[in-house]
């Protein structure tokens, strides 16, 4: 029966993944790289400068991101309706497509071809292979999903998270017309307008699959059907929608972009709220359920939820953003986001689907507790270490002292030897993780089986034969 | 648990709303009719061409490596900037800007200082949160 259940092929989806977490490890290695021009100015001046590895990293890691979510959307999408995808061609099409666009953009840092946008760019044309790729997914999955009457929360969730990226991914090239690139102001309005609600639309991918995994875990349908699971949906996309504005609270922009986004982001405090009320519950259930590698991210993900709503929130406000904006406290909170959540999330997701048998997991394990451990403390001193650089550039942005930018800087090294030292064990943290998986794949897609299905350790997929 | 029809209403209140107030926003962007000199054009497009967000920021927004240069033009003057520009610095490489294209990205920051001022000691903060320029 677990034979039938689990499917060992290496499918387009879970490549998605696979292809995801090597963008994950390259991004992180570019972030190293970063990181250490921080600590020795001039490092790879000539070659690789600050300016070309800043959105090799940016980029590697959005993908990761980016390629997870797909990934995640496309298998439980099969697994949901217990079907297979409306068109598989199609993946393989927008499979292809992103990976050969991903490369081109890559390469394209490297020889100094820059979109030259804050924070995720590359030049112009290399979106419309991006773009396209992206209708054939939401072709794909409207195709795939038919009915959208009596769905549980997270089909709304993912056809959203499709729908908007497609919006907010075009509308953040708005710039290459003149009406709207001439000024600063008008560029920088439309562009955080853009980009603000581009990462709503993301996380409602990747919420969607994992609220999908929660009720796979749970073995329960009623939580995705529930009240409350709307409520915090229609929440999330009410701030998708408004609360972007936050971003650029200093800008001389229209006042009531910032009055609309202040209010609508105070709304993440029912969010915030909810997570307190439910601790005892979350806490009780991670108790029971941790031996589940999957759960694991998942509970992980929920305390960052936590830490990273709560320095949402306070950044939120105008009166604290103002001290916060500009310093190192909006990177750990991006961070936060990005590692905390998106990425353990998806770490969850990869987790459960990348799960063939071909190989058994259990010599892995000691590998994998030590990689998640050591990724979860690294990623907290990592993130204390920005909020403190944070806080010591607030008060120097706030000084009436002019001290000098270079000055400041220097102040801070101690903290980026910090935020480096951490960074580097975050990355060792997480190939520890990936390795097992990744390379139980590698098994799979050569077909080296080594001992019949000796244990099963995840959840089986629903569909056999799924693409 | 909410009915199939209420989801509907819900979500299409919220995307009417979102779509009227994206439309309002296009057609009525914060600053109006002002027409840009082509050196300011240009410098904005040398900026984006060399990537100088990804150390420097804008009104706080960009990177972390260099200082925000939205009042540069005003706090340093031109010469200061130049003198950047030609020769780079131990962390930031020497483009080899031609002469025209430092006069460019000098216009692009002069328009960008006039624009408004970027340092939050210059904002007013109210008591209930909101802050003014």
């Amino acid at each position: 029966m677990m034979e039938l259940l689990n499917s060992k092929q290496v499918t387009t989806p879970k490549l998605f993944i696979i292809a995801g977490l090597l963008l994950l490890v390259t991004g992180m290695l570019w972030g190293l790289t970063g990181g250490l021009q921080y600590l020795v100015p001039g490092f790879l001046k000539q070659y690789l400068s600050f300016e070309k590895v800043r959105p090799l990293h940016v980029s590697s890691v959005v993908f990761w991101i980016i390629f997870a979510a797909m990934g995640g959307a496309l298998t439980y999408l099969q697994q949901h309706t217990g079907r297979k995808i409306y068109s598989p061609l199609l993946i393989r099409i927008q499979f292809g497509v992103f990976i050969f666009s991903i490369m081109v953009i890559l390469i394209s840092y490297c020889a100094g071809v820059f979109g030259g946008r804050e924070y995720w760019e590359f030049h112009p044309l290399l979106a419309l292979p991006i773009a396209l790729a992206w209708v054939l997914f939401l072709v794909n999955f409207i195709r795939s999903i038919g009915s959208f009457k009596k769905q549980p929360v997270y089909v709304w969730m993912w056809l959203t998270g499709i729908v908007f990226f497609l919006f907010t991914f075009l509308e953040s090239y708005l710039w290459i017309f003149p009406y709207f690139r001439n000024n600063v102001v008008n560029d920088m309005t439309v562009q955080w307008k853009s980009y603000g609600s581009m990462v709503g639309s993301w996380n409602m991918l990747i919420y969607g699959s994992s609220i999908y995994l929660m009720d796979k875990i749970s073995n329960s349908k009623t939580g995705s059907h529930s009240k409350i699971a709307f409520i915090l949906y229609f929440t999330g996309l009410f701030n998708l929608m408004f609360n972007w504005g936050h971003h650029i609270y200093t800008l001389p922009t229209h006042a009531y972009i910032k009055h609309i986004s202040y209010a609508v982001s105070m709304t993440e405090l029912f969010i915030l709220g909810r997570i307190i009320f439910k601790w005892g519950a979350t806490l009780a259930t991670a108790k029971k359920q941790f031996h589940k590698l999957s759960y694991r991210f998942l509970a992980a993900a929920d305390a960052w939820i936590f830490l990273t709503l709560l320095l949402a929130i306070a950044m939120s406000i105008p009166a604290v953003n103002v001290y916060t904006h500009g310093t190192h406290i909006t990177v750990a909170h991006t961070m936060g986001a990005t590692i905390g959540i998106n990425s353990f999330l998806l770490l969850a997701i990869a987790f459960d689907i990348l799960n063939d048998t071909c190989q058994p997991f259990e010599p892995y394990k000691k590998i994998f507790n030590r990689g998640y451990w050591l990724a979860n403390v690294s990623l907290l001193i990592f993130w204390i270490s920005l909020v403190s650089a944070g806080i010591i550039k607030a008060k120097w942005q706030m000084s009436e002292q002019r001290i000098p930018f270079s000055s400041m800087m220097l102040q801070l090294r101690p903290y980026f030897i910090l935020f480096f030292v951490s960074g580097l064990l975050l990355l060792m943290g997480f190939i520890l993780v990936i390795y097992p998986l990744v390379k139980n794949q590698l098994a799979c897609y050569f077909k080296k089986k080594t001992k019949e299905n000796k244990q099963i350790l995840f959840y089986p997929s629903a569909v056999p034969g799924t693409e | 648990m909410f009915s199939e029809r209420q989801k509907i209403i819900i979500v299409t209140i919220l995307v009417t709303i979102f779509t009227v107030y994206s439309i309002s926003l296009y057609l009525s962007l914060p600053v109006k009719g002002k027409t840009v000199a082509p050196a300011v054009s240009k410098g904005k497009t040398l900026w984006q061409q060399y990537n100088c967000n990804a150390c420097h920021q804008v009104y706080g927004l960009g990177g972390y490596l260099g200082p925000d240069l939205t009042n540069v033009f005003s706090l340093k003057g031109p010469a200061y900037i130049k003198a950047f520009l030609k020769n780079g610095t131990a962390t930031m490489p020497n483009f080899h800007l031609k002469e025209q294209e430092i006069n460019s990205l000098l216009a692009y920051l002069q328009n960008m200082d006039a624009t408004g001022k970027a340092d939050p000691r210059t904002f007013l903060i109210s008591n209930d949160g909101t802050i003014k320029q």
